[in-house]
Formats: structure tokens, sequence, C-alpha cells
């Protein structure tokens, strides 16, 4: 029981992730009928956005402290942060503890202007042509955009540390009745499930309560009529390719306490966070973000050593291979509309 | 010629001749020259030529053809070097069994994963054919290890079989008794070229691939299969069942990958699973589109472009970029190789991504139809030349 309670939250954080950018994912494909595959490339952006605000507040010059001597008896050398010269050093060094919750504010603007940038710039040009040249220009795309990154912040992922106060573990086990030290599950990943959690409620809040919601899921059913009953689709449609960046660069910010930052953690997301939309269904964002739990967890049984000595490396092939049956058996996914790329 | 018509026979001879003269070609310019570094005459760089052409242009049977975008097919080329080293392994180090096995092997493999993933067309097909590759990937590296040696990497060891092998056998692969490696250096006065066996066999390979392709191209077949591009849905209607015509296409193109892959073990008897990697299968789709889908000859110039400047490129640093600038002025100089610096050398993918992008977008043919439009405005300028002039190639829209 307590093993099976640890793998659960175990593929929760991981889950979040997936159905983080398979929202933003879906939300692009039934909007925009594109098929984004520089998604990971925005999820990568955003993991950067913390490491540059990281590097920003951590800003600082030298000093020379006359007072103290290091080992070889010269005067001592100290760095401060303009951050804590600024705000004192109590506030400064907050500042910059919390410098990846505080990269969520920096990265909605930076995430939707790139949004915005990416659909009027390039993806608005290929809404006539066939999926197989969307796939193409925005695989080109996600190249470029991870080289531009590899090119400024070097190719070794770069450690970014979560506030420290979210640096332990909790006993989870404990809460449930169990023994100590049986499910310990750590701070930050909690926090991950809570956000996503709340970015997965906001946008469907977004497009369930709002005129502006309502318009874009008319939109998503039928364009055309939409289109003929005096509104501009096109502009919502824009507004929501940024707030599914946004999405994605989120879902990259959060994670990366969770994972050093490097520049091909986009490739590595957007195939399996590919094989959860297709197995949720294109275009369904209930089963974009119920597929990215599932398979989340999915993956984190397969990776029990019981299941492994049953089955030798299950645990690497196993979304895949859930993605293979899915697409023969119910090529709409687990939730996908009737009709929706059923081919 | 051949049973090719006068056009394709003419495209056949123009490629026969530039591969057999390619070391001649690719060293224009003569040894210690500051020019030099542009040469790719060297037997590695002009073997990766034609092994990753035979590779797009098989590719492009599938892709060019039926517009079926695969994007697994790298799995093919790791099976195809994984069982040619295991005849190296078991048999001897001749590249003839490994070759023929390469081919079938992958073949097979493209015969159980083609059967499965044409069931679907479109985005669905795409996202199949990526899924069985990640999957022999991480196959490859994780459970797999007593087949394909895990991380390591398959390669020849002292204490393997090799049954056929006889007390005076060669210990490098050769093709009965001729070591692939094997390279005849002809120098002519401040110009030498090598002339490198491995390279000429795989030559010829990728010659007979390229007259298949274009009889495959010319035939029934690969009109039912430019039929299944057009319009699918209208083939169903009149009855036809399209499936054996693309599964048929996507067993030659996993073939095609299949040699490659042998091929490639050929020259150097390793095998990794990072061959086997969705970015291996990404490289053969940037080749293919680069070059211009559905033509005959572009996979081949696709290839051939991003392996030269792949290694051209990332040869370039910032101390060549300064003598080529050398005669501005400092500040420009530098602000010059500053511009620069992010595309060369290891910023090569970033040149790559852009190209690629750029040709996705304004050239949807690729080079080749790049040199048709150059040929076309051209030919406007000369007053009095007719427009119906032949092409040597055309996209097969």
């Amino acid at each position: 029981m307590d093993a099976i309670i640890l793998q659960i939250l175990n593929g929760l954080d991981k889950g979040s992730a997936y159905a983080l950018i398979a929202l933003g994912l879906t939300l692009i494909f039934g909007t925009l009928g594109v098929v984004n595959f520089a998604h990971g490339a925005l999820f990568m952006i955003g993991a950067f956005c913390a490491v540059t605000l990281n590097k920003i507040l951590t800003l600082g010059y030298i000093t020379i402290d006359e007072t103290q001597k290091d080992f070889l008896g010269n005067p001592l050398k100290v760095e401060n942060t303009y951050v804590e010269t600024w705000f004192g050093p109590e506030l400064g060094a907050a500042i910059i503890d919390w410098s990846v919750p505080l990269a969520i504010l920096f990265a909605i603007p930076v995430m939707v202007a790139i949004g915005f940038i990416m659909e009027r710039g390039l993806i608005k040009h290929f809404y006539n042509r066939p999926h197989a040249d969307q796939i193409l220009v925005t695989f080109g795309l996600a190249i470029v955009l991870q080289e531009i990154i590899k090119y400024f912040y070097g190719a070794n992922p770069i450690p970014t540390g979560a506030p420290e106060v979210f640096r332990g573990s909790l006993d989870f086990g404990v809460l449930l009745g169990f023994d100590p030290n049986v499910i310990i599950y750590p701070y930050w990943r909690l926090v991950y499930f809570l956000f996503a959690a709340a970015i997965i409620g906001a946008v469907f809040a977004f497009l369930q309560f709002t005129t502006f919601g309502m318009v874009v899921r008319a939109g998503m059913a039928d364009r055309e009529t939409v289109g003929l009953l005096g509104i501009n689709i096109d502009r919502r449609f824009t507004i929501m390719f940024g707030i599914a960046a946004a999405v994605a660069g989120l879902a990259g910010v959060m994670y990366a306490p969770i994972n050093s930052p490097n520049y091909h953690m986009g490739m590595d997301f957007l195939v399996l966070s590919f094989v959860v939309v297709v197995v949720g269904g294109m275009g369904s964002l209930p089963g974009a973000v119920l597929a990215g739990f599932l398979l989340g967890i999915l993956e984190s049984f397969a990776s029990m050593n019981e299941v492994k000595s049953l089955l030798p490396g299950i645990d690497q092939i196993i979304i895949y291979l859930v993605a293979i049956i899915i697409l023969l058996t119910r090529p709409r996914g687990l939730m996908g509309r009737k009709g929706v790329m059923e081919e | 010629m051949l049973g090719l018509d006068k056009r394709d026979a003419t495209l056949l001879i123009i490629v026969t001749l530039l591969t057999m003269f390619a070391p001649f070609i690719l060293n224009p310019f003569p040894e210690g020259s500051a020019m030099a570094q542009f040469n790719a005459g060297y037997p590695d760089l002009m073997q990766r030529f034609v092994i990753f052409g035979i590779f797009a242009v098989g590719f492009n049977i599938l892709f060019g053809l039926t517009g079926y975008l695969s994007f697994g097919h790298a799995a093919f080329l790791g099976v195809g070097s994984y069982s040619a080293v295991w005849m190296f392994k078991l048999l001897s180090m001749n590249v003839v069994p490994a070759i023929i096995l390469a081919v079938i092997v992958s073949g097979l493999f493209a015969l159980v994963i083609g059967y499965v993933s044409l069931r679907r067309s479109g985005i669905y097909f795409s996202i199949l054919t990526l899924a069985f590759a990640q999957m022999s990937f991480a196959l490859a590296y994780s459970v797999l290890t007593p087949i394909t040696n895990g991380e390591t990497g398959l390669q020849v060891y002292n204490d393997d079989p090799q049954y056929l092998m006889g007390p005076d056998s060669p210990t490098v692969t050769n093709l009965f008794g001729l070591e692939m490696r094997s390279t005849y250096t002809l120098d002519m006065g401040p110009w030498s070229f090598d002339f490198n066996a491995g390279y000429y066999m795989c030559a010829l390979f990728m010659l007979a691939a390229v007259y298949l392709s274009i009889r495959i191209f010319r035939s029934p077949f690969g009109l039912m299969l430019k039929a299944v591009k057009s319009n699918q849905q209208r083939m169903n209607f009149t009855g036809l069942n399209t499936r054996p015509y693309t599964l048929a296409a996507f067993v030659i193109s996993g073939m095609y990958a299949g040699l490659a892959g042998g091929l490639m073990a050929s020259m150097d008897p390793l095998a990794g699973a990072e061959r086997m990697q969705w970015t291996a299968s990404g490289e053969v789709v940037l080749m293919t589109i680069l070059g211009g889908a559905g033509t005959l000859i572009g996979p081949i110039l696709g290839a051939g472009f991003i392996k030269y400047f792949e290694n051209i490129f990332s040869k370039i640093n910032d101390s060549v970029l300064h003598q080529w600038f050398a005669f501005m002025p400092d500040g420009l100089e530098d602000f010059m190789v500053f511009i620069i610096h992010p595309f060369i050398g290891k910023g090569w993918h970033l040149t790559l991504g852009i190209l690629f992008m750029l040709v996705v977008i304004f050239l949807p043919g690729g080079l080749v139809e790049g040199g048709q439009r150059i040929a076309a405005w051209l030919r406007s300028k000369t007053p009095g030349a007719k427009d119906e002039t032949t092409k040597s190639t055309e996209p097969a829209e």
C-alpha cells in the first residue's frame, strides 16, 4: 500500500509537467489547428527565465574587506550583490532565495510576448498549409530556439535552487498513519503539483466562465461561423497562443529546481508531451490533463523494482506502448471529440 | 538506356560522373593553401556523403512519393548497423554478408512497424513512427544490452567467434580481401587526391540505389504512391486498398535505411544506440526537405549539403574569421566576427535550423526548386529562348 501511494506521488510531479505542456499543445491545436513542435522549446525557455532572473538578482560587485584575511594572508575579497545593497541584507537575501517563484512574474510577459511574435510572425502563414509543413517549420524553430539558448547559456545544466523553505521533504506517510520515513515527498514537488493544478484550474475557469473564453470555445467548435458573426476570432486565437506559451513557460519555470535546466530539456519533454496529447485526444483539454497525470503515474509505477523484474525495460517504453495501443484501438484518444483527426 | 528515358538517363549519368570523380571535385584547392580547409575530399567525409545520400533517397521514396512523414527512420539505420556488426562478430570481417543481413533485418523491422503505423495517416503516423523509434532507442540502451552492448556500443572484440575467419584473413572490414580503408593518394603538383576503396563501394551502392529509385518513381507503382499523396480518400473511394502500396514503400525505404546503416558499420565496425535517436531521424527529414522532397536528385543534394557544411562550418573559428575580415578597419572587423560568431563552429546547428526554416517557408521544393527558379529567371533574361526547355527534375506534386 505504501509503495503504491509513493509511486502515485512520484508520478504526480512529472505528470504535472506533462499535463501543463500537453494543455498548451492541445490549446494551440484546438484553436489554430496547428501542430506545434516548438512547444517543448517554450517549456525550456521558461526554465531559462528562472535561470536568467537568478543570474540578474545575483549580479554583484567585489569589495575588499581589509579587516578579514583569506588563507594566504591577503585582504579578503567580498562579493556583494546589488539586490542586497539596495534592499538591505535580509530582504535582499530573501529575494535571491525566492528567485524561482519570482521568476513567474518575470516569465509571464516574456512568454506571452514570445508567443505573440511566434504566432504573428510565423505560424499565421501556416494555417492553410498541410500538417507536415507545420511540423517541419516548428521543428526548425525548435532547433533555432534551442541553439540560441545553448549559445548564451552553454551546454551544461545550470542548477537552480528552490527557496530554502521548500528544500526539505515532507514525511507524507505519517499523515496517513504509516511509519515515519516510509513515504517521503520533497516539498518542492508538492508545490509543483499544486501550482500545476492551480494553472490548469485557471485555464479551465478562464475558458468556461469569461465571455472571452466562451468566444474562444465557440471558435474551436466552428471558427468560420464565429467569424461570420462579426467577431475577430483571429485576434482572440493569437491571445490564446500567447496564453498557451505562458502555460508552457510557467511549467518550465517551476520545473527548474526539480531538474537543472539544459538546452535540450524541451526536446526531451516534447516527444512525451505529444504522446500525451495523442493519448488524451487531439484538441481535447480535459483529455490532455487526464492523460498527462495518467501517463506520469503509469511511468512511475513501471519503474518500480517489482514491475521491472517482471518485465525488464518496461519503464523505458511504457508511455510509447500505451500510445501505440490507444492510437490503434481508439485513434481519437481517451476524450477526443468524435471525428477530430480520426484518420 | 537501362529502361530510362533520356532525361532520367542524363540525370543518372551526371550523378555517376559526380560520384566517380568526387575525389577530384571535392578537392579543388591545393594542399596547404588558405582555402584548403574547404576541401571535402577526404575518405571519411566522402563516405558519409554517399551513405547519407542513400538514407535520404530511401526516405524520399516514402515521404516524397506518399507524403507520409516518418519521424522514426533512424531506427532502421540503427538496426542495420547492429546487424552488420553482428555479422562481423559471428562470421568474418567481410562486408558482403553484413550488408545483406542489414538490409534483410531492417526490411523485416520496417514491415512490422509499417504494418502497425500505416493504419493511421497524417500527424498520427508521424507520432506512431516516433514512438516506435524512441522505444527501440530506449530498449537498445537498456534491456537489449546483451544484443546491443548498451551505452558502450556494439563493436568487434578479439574473442568473438568469427567462424569464417581464416588464419590470414584481414582483421579490418574488407570486400573479399580488399580493405575498406585502403586509400590510394594521387599527388599532382600541390594537389593531392584520395581514392578510397570504401568510398567507391558505397558510391556504387548509391548509384544502384538512385537507379532503383528512378525506376520506382517512373513505374506504375510510383504513380500509385503519388496518387496516395495527392488524395488518398479518393483512391479509397474507387475501391482500391492503398495500404499494400504504402506498406511496400515503407519497407523499401526502411531497407534503404538499413543499407545505409550496414555501410556505415562496414566503414567503421561500430554501432551505437544514439544512431536511432529521434534527432537522427530529424536529420534525414532535414536533408530530404532541404534538398527537395519528391525530386530525384534533391535528397542527395540535401545530404551532401548538410554533411559538407556541418564539417566545414564546425571547423571555422574566430581566428579564421579574423583572417577573412582582416582587410576591414579594426572596429568593423571585430564587429563582423562578433556577428558571425554564433553561426559557426559549435553554432552550426543554429545556421542549419534557420536555413531549414527559410526553406520550408519560402522554398517548399527545396534546393532543387531554388535551382529551377534561378534557371527560369536566367532564361527569362535571355530573349528568344523558349520556356519549355527540359528541367532535370520536377517536384512530384
